[in-house]
């Protein structure tokens, strides 16, 4: 995707990786971020041929499709200062494994490995890349955190969401039990393998429970999607959204899985 | 052993719903977890050890047949006898023949992975009509209740006290029916009292061996309750089963990698018996077996070297990954089928009996990553998984409807433009049908909504959305 060369500014041009799951599922997310990113001094550009970042393929061994996916990404992301997704599991596959999956490849091996240094995870990258220390976000309300597993122990996402949330005037935020522990998820984990999901979720949901929330918060949303699925059908009113929906002080949209 | 692997999802099912196996995997995270936790923040060195180690590990791997040769010249100049084994059935007979010339009646056994591995009790028992009494309290435990380990260090994990309890009243007829038996200790001195008899009486005693030092050519057991001890130095014979992955260089080396064992084993800053063995009773000595034999296990492991699975054999068994690992944490060991459970099992099992057995268990993963987290030896068990599911997927192992709903979103995603025009159509039509937000029931994703809602989008996609607000900036 060319740049917008018309445009004279000095900001840096950040490419969103909207993310499939964000894309079809829950576009507030992605504007959420734009509002986010752009309040960082970036512009955001979104190519439009991005499509996932291929892990249902590459987790299920599907080498070869997961390679073709992997050289579309980058031809279209390496021409920005910046790749933000707001995923750390998306994100960690871009940044921590496109160049394994491609290191046999010389020359797609040196793409992969340029555009993993310019690759972020949103909350990450407001924090550790624009030195943002707060948000400009008022809500006054008890939220708990999970830390969802790229992102924690890929990408080393522990302090930065916590930071900006701390910032979040009137936001209380009280830590659960077992915070860094495996919702369940795992793609599709869920669905293979439906009972032991079920159990590993069902645990968060208790734990999450406990600490008697008004929102669940977490920066993956196919982790969010599990967490909120089985607290909706336990009919709990805990709402479950995106950090990014509360950073950029957007919560027009109904929470997931709710209408 | 034989596997249960490829009945992994019923397995789990049975173990989900196993109140008493549940009640006890609930222990893990105030023990073995919380300890090692502990362990690890008072040793400020304990990441770089693990870098030493992994070297370590890896260099004695790469130069495997080195360190072996050296190893069974210095075992044999100190009088072991060295034995090795291509295959379980090989170490199975060089065994039982060990025993036949012992004239073995009675063989006590410390706690060895390795001897489920090559079904070693059986044989010896069915072939040689010898009587196996093994003697850490958890194989014990596990044996009385003709079960298997169900963890690599604490076999009896998945049982409550009160089972202990039950059990021991039910074999133990000889004692007096009212003793009391409330207290952890008082178990333990029970079973102590009637394992006593056994080390005394015994022909030939087995154990495993966590290391075997090429330097010195000793092995060496480190165990906390003292059995394995008695059982190798009370008989007359000694054999020690283990596989051939287990070598160190030195024992400067040993004692490197004995820093990581025990705090990652059990938050331990070293176990309690710490025992090397080299050669059998000389001369001079007042105790030990005149006979000691080193039966040396290979079973498919060296095929293992310069694949991508090499790293695997860097594994201590320290069990640090199942006892961290959620999926294990759910079902519990037995689940998994075969002798290694847990993530470790999860690499191990499709290369020591196939992946065509074993192929669920790599998939039975979400790819947390903690496993590889605490592995003491850095191994990515996550990513040795993946080149399972690599195996099966080249092979055509997946199930058809999976398969086949893989190459339809492959096909899209590798075409943007038919990927955004379908999702544009698709999208909202699928929303349409969530009204409330959500699904609770979906033909194609009944795995998910038999215990979750599924959350429904929103509406329109986030592409379609982009475009228009670009068109309304630019016009
Ligand atoms: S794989 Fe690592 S954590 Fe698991 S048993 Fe082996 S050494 Fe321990």
């Amino acid at each position: 995707m060319p740049l917008d060369t018309s445009k004279t500014t000095t900001k840096p041009q950040v490419g969103l990786f909207v993310t499939c799951l964000v894309d079809l599922m829950r576009p507030s997310i992605g504007f959420a971020a734009v509002k986010l990113i752009e309040a960082a001094g970036c512009d955001v550009v979104v190519p439009p041929s991005q499509t996932c970042c291929g892990q249902p393929a590459y987790n299920s061994g599907d080498k070869a499709t997961t390679s073709a996916i992997a050289r579309a990404t980058i031809a279209a992301f390496e021409g920005f200062d910046y790749v933000v997704a707001p995923s750390g599991s998306c994100a960690g596959m871009i940044k921590g494994h496109y160049p394994d999956l491609l290191k046999t490849d010389p020359e797609w091996s040196k793409r992969a490995v340029a555009l993993a240094s310019k690759t972020y995870e949103l909350v990450s990258f407001l924090v550790d890349v624009r030195a943002i220390s707060s948000v400009d976000a008022e809500l006054k309300v008890r939220a708990t955190y999970h830390d969802s597993c790229s992102g924690l122990r890929e990408l080393k996402i522990k302090s930065q969401p916590r930071t900006l949330l701390a910032s979040v005037k009137g936001l209380d935020l009280v830590e659960m039990e077992e915070n860094e522990v495996c919702c369940g998820f795992g793609g599709t984990f869920s669905i293979k393998y439906p009972d032991i999901s079920n159990a590993m979720v069902q645990k968060k949901a208790d734990f999450a429970s406990a600490t008697k929330p008004d929102l669940l918060l977490a920066g993956d949303l196919g982790c969010l999607m599990n967490m909120a699925g089985k607290l909706k059908r336990q009919g709990s009113r805990i709402e479950v959204r995106h950090i990014a929906e509360v950073l950029a002080g957007d919560l027009s949209a109904p929470a997931i899985g709710e209408a | 052993m034989n596997s249960t692997a490829h009945n992994f999802k019923s397995n789990a099912r049975v173990a989900l719903g196993d109140q008493q196996l549940q009640s006890a995997l609930g222990n893990l995270k105030g023990g073995l977890v919380a300890n090692r936790t502990k362990a690890r923040a008072a040793l400020p060195e304990f990441e770089a050890l693990r870098d030493v180690a992994k070297d370590i590990k890896n260099h004695t791997i790469a130069n495997l047949d080195l360190y072996l040769e050296i190893y069974e010249q210095n075992a044999r100049a100190a009088g072991a006898v060295v034995h090795f084994a291509e295959t379980a059935a090989d170490a199975r007979d060089i065994i039982l023949k060990i025993c036949r010339d012992a004239n073995a009646k009675i063989v006590t056994k410390g706690k060895s992975m390795v001897s489920e591995e090559i079904g070693l009790n059986a044989h010896l028992e069915a072939a040689g009509g010898i009587e196996v009494v093994e003697t850490d309290l958890g194989e014990y435990l596990v044996q009385i209740r003709k079960e298997t380990p169900s963890h690599i260090i604490a076999p009896a994990i998945h049982l409550t006290q009160g089972q202990v309890e039950a059990d021991f009243r039910r074999l133990h007829t000889h004692l007096p029916k009212d003793r009391v038996l409330v207290e952890p200790a008082q178990l333990v001195n029970e079973a102590r009292g009637i394992l006593r008899q056994k080390f005394m009486t015994a022909d030939v005693g087995i154990t495993g061996a966590n290391f075997l030092i090429a330097e010195t050519g000793s092995s060496i057991i480190v165990t906390n309750e003292g059995n394995g001890d008695l059982t190798q130095s009370l008989a007359k014979t000694h054999v020690v089963i283990t596989s051939i992955e287990k070598l160190v260089p030195t024992l400067e080396d040993l004692s490197t990698i004995l820093r990581l064992l025990a705090r990652s084993a059990t938050g331990q800053e070293c176990s309690t018996y710490m025992t090397l063995s080299t050669g059998g009773r000389r001369v001079n000595d007042h105790d030990g077996p005149p006979n000691y034999h080193v039966v040396i296990l290979d079973n498919g492991r060296t095929d293992l070297i310069g694949t991508e699975f090499q790293d695997v054999l860097r594994c201590i068994r320290c069990g640090a990954c199942m006892n961290h690992c959620p999926v294990y944490g759910a079902i519990g060991g037995h689940a998994y089928g075969w002798v290694y459970p847990g993530p470790i099992g999860s690499v191990l099992t499709p290369a020591l009996i196939g992946v065509k057995e074993a192929g669920n268990l790599p998939n039975a993963s979400t790819f947390c990553g903690k496993c590889a987290d605490v592995c003491p030896m850095k191994i990515p068990l996550p990513d040795l998984m993946r080149h399972w599911r690599e195996a099966e997927f080249d092979l055509g192992d997946l199930p058809r409807g999976y398969r086949t709903g893989l190459a339809g979103w492959a096909f899209f995603a590798r075409r943007p433009r038919l990927y955004h025009l379908a999702a544009k159509v698709g999208i909202p039509l699928l929303s349409l049908f969530g009204r409330r937000g959500r699904f609770s029931s979906l033909p194609f994703a009944g795995g998910w909504t038999r215990y979750r809602d599924l959350p429904a989008p929103q509406g329109r996609t986030f592409q379609q959305l982009w475009a228009e607000r670009q068109a309304g900036v630019t016009r």
